[in-house]
């Protein structure tokens, strides 16, 4: 059940939120429209769930184009990120909601609530309004309603922002699961690059409306194709026209030919990682990442003089 | 102590202004027993003319519903040319003097009025008749509804609605299924207003209907007439059951609206 998005442009008023956008979902996989925020990753996601017309361009789902159709016929399975709840109605009537408009017989509905509720860990809750869940179960709840309908797609617009830093990485991690077991094709918005790299097999980097780089995280974040997608998935340092990763700058104690003079700034330590903030005499600032091991090592203090080197650096040639 | 003298205050306001005349009504009409006052509604004249009010308001109160939800919607979550004009003349009825509001009426389904004539060759009394009591009735119950759905509508947003279309539902279920429910109370709230404000009508009313006794007389009609009449326990009688049955509704609504909604 692939997607496919040909040449889209929308735009509200002024404002150009996608600007001749084309992007092929395969079948079976998870893919992150990553980006910014305004980069139109959420207007794309809407588009192709036909919340959203389009001013140019077409959409198909499973080899048919369903640009003129409305949302209730695309079969897609949506996932908001303030969970849209349907505050009046319980769990399971939430759940049951597209079953009983497409008026499956009730012992189909039980039997099927009951088993997303198992699959989203809510069976104790089939009773319980929105309003007496946690963000993570309103969340879950969410995720259970639109699969009930069996959708040719998941979509998720940012499903876990509004969710803490540790309940969002429990249900990343539980997604990934999940469609590991049923492989429905999934589309995934986020901001969050690390979240995109984590629960994702593929990536499509957005910026000010065009899609800039598709590939496995692997990819973006090994052969970035421009300096927006290098410094958009991970840290980097920018040296005159170089980009280097922290964890590919070397610190030495000692000079050597190409080390450069550097202080150490301040130390922030993370557990298993030390990331150093590093100023030269020119004033530039450089972040570099060493294991603890390294740091001890080299008896990093603040205020202290040490020498770097680039091991690895990338130049765009634009 | 700043904080008692407010409240003294606040609690003092609404004392003289609010409890103190309409307690005064209650105590003088019940100052000879039940009997009088029993009598007093039970006649022919009063009982039509609660018979009266109840009936516009029968009328009234289910069509500005109607179209208090619908003008809401259409306000909230459409757009089109002169909502701005539409959102503004909304509220007309609120600034208008009834009094104005009945004239108006009258110069336009009056003998000489633009649509008078006409409905009086069709056999239609307008004026001085039932179907002018009940628009003009209609004119000034109608921003309530609206004006109390329009911010739920607003505050509720459309992603419940959106969700439910990508689960398939229709146009018309989404609205009887999530949005009507959403709003339910807001509509609620709406229809208690309307009431009151149905039942306690007088000005326009009072232009339009020629006050023929026991035949367009409603019910504060008839409690001007006795007052006039100096029937003092006729007027107080029909006032205090005036008063009782917009009390009822309010009473009523808040008995139905269960728990979950009061947080």
């Amino acid at each position: 059940m692939s997607i496919v998005v040909r040449e889209i442009s929308k735009s509200f008023g002024e404002f150009a939120a996608l600007r001749d956008v084309s992007l092929e979902v395969p079948t079976g996989s998870l893919t992150a429209l990553l980006g910014p925020s305004g980069s139109g990753k959420s207007t794309l996601l809407r588009v192709i769930a036909g919340l959203e017309r389009p001013d140019t361009g077409g959409v198909s789902i499973a080899e048919e184009d369903v640009t003129a159709e409305a949302p209730q016929r695309r079969g897609v399975g949506f996932v908001f990120q303030h969970y849209a709840a349907f505050k009046h109605m319980t769990v399971y009537e939430n759940v049951a909601f597209g079953l009983r408009i497409r008026h499956r017989p009730r012992t189909e509905i039980r039997e099927r609530v009951g088993e997303l509720l198992r699959l989203v860990q809510l069976e104790g809750f089939a009773e319980r309004y929105p309003a007496q869940l946690s963000g993570g179960q309103r969340q879950r709840m969410g995720l259970a309603r639109a699969l009930a309908v069996d959708p040719k797609v998941l979509l998720l617009d940012e499903p876990f922002g509004a969710l803490d830093a540790r309940v969002r990485k429990e249900l990343r991690a539980w997604l990934r699961r999940l469609h590991d077991e049923t492989h429905t094709t999934t589309v995934i918005v986020t901001h969050d690059q690390e979240e995109a790299m984590e629960v994702a097999d593929r990536i499509a980097l957005m910026n000010e409306g065009r899609i800039e780089q598709v590939g496995t995280p692997r990819d973006l974040y090994e052969r970035p194709g421009n300096e927006f997608v290098m410094s958009f998935v991970g840290p980097v340092n920018r040296v005159g026209d170089a980009y280097i990763r922290p964890h590919d700058l070397e610190l030495c104690s000692e000079p050597n030919g190409s080390t450069q003079e550097a202080m150490v700034e301040r130390l922030v330590h993370l557990g298993f990682e030390v990331r150093v903030e590093l100023v030269r005499d020119d004033g530039t600032r450089l972040s570099a990442q060493v294991t603890r091991e390294e740091a001890a090592a080299l008896e990093l203090d603040v205020g202290q003089i040490v020498y770097v080197r680039a091991v690895r650096q990338t130049t765009f040639t634009s | 102590m700043a904080r008692y003298a407010l409240r003294f205050a606040g609690l003092s306001y609404l004392a003289v202004l609010l409890v103190a005349p309409v307690g005064l009504v209650f105590w003088r009409t019940f100052e000879h027993g039940l009997a009088p006052v029993w009598h007093a509604v039970t006649t022919h004249d009063a009982r039509h003319a609660f018979w009266l009010t109840i009936l516009i308001a029968l009328i009234a109160v289910p069509a500005n519903t109607v179209f208090g939800v619908g003008l809401a919607l259409a306000i909230v979550r459409r757009r089109f040319p002169g909502k701005g004009l539409v959102n503004a003349v909304v509220d007309l009825p609120l600034a208008l003097s009834p009094v104005v509001v009945g004239l108006a009426l009258l110069l336009l389904y009056g003998r000489l009025g633009w649509f008078g004539p006409f409905f009086e060759r069709h056999g239609i009394h307008v004026v001085f008749a039932l179907p002018s009591m009940i628009l003009a009735t209609i004119f000034v119950s109608l921003p309530f509804v609206v004006r109390e759905v329009v911010p739920v509508l607003r505050e509720i947003g459309t992603e419940q609605e959106q969700a439910a279309s990508t689960l398939g539902a229709s146009s018309l279920q989404t609205l009887v299924r999530i949005t009507l429910p959403a709003i339910r109370w807001a509509i609620a709230y709406g229809v208690v207003l309307t009431t009151a404000r149905c039942l306690g009508e007088f000005g326009a009313v009072s232009v339009v209907s020629g006050h023929l006794v026991g035949r367009t007389e409603t019910a504060t009609l008839y409690v001007q007439d006795q007052f006039e009449g100096f029937d003092l326990t006729g007027a107080y009688a029909a006032s205090v059951l005036l008063a009782l049955i917009a009390i009822a509704t309010l009473v009523a609504m808040n008995a139905f609206r269960p728990k979950e909604a009061t947080r």
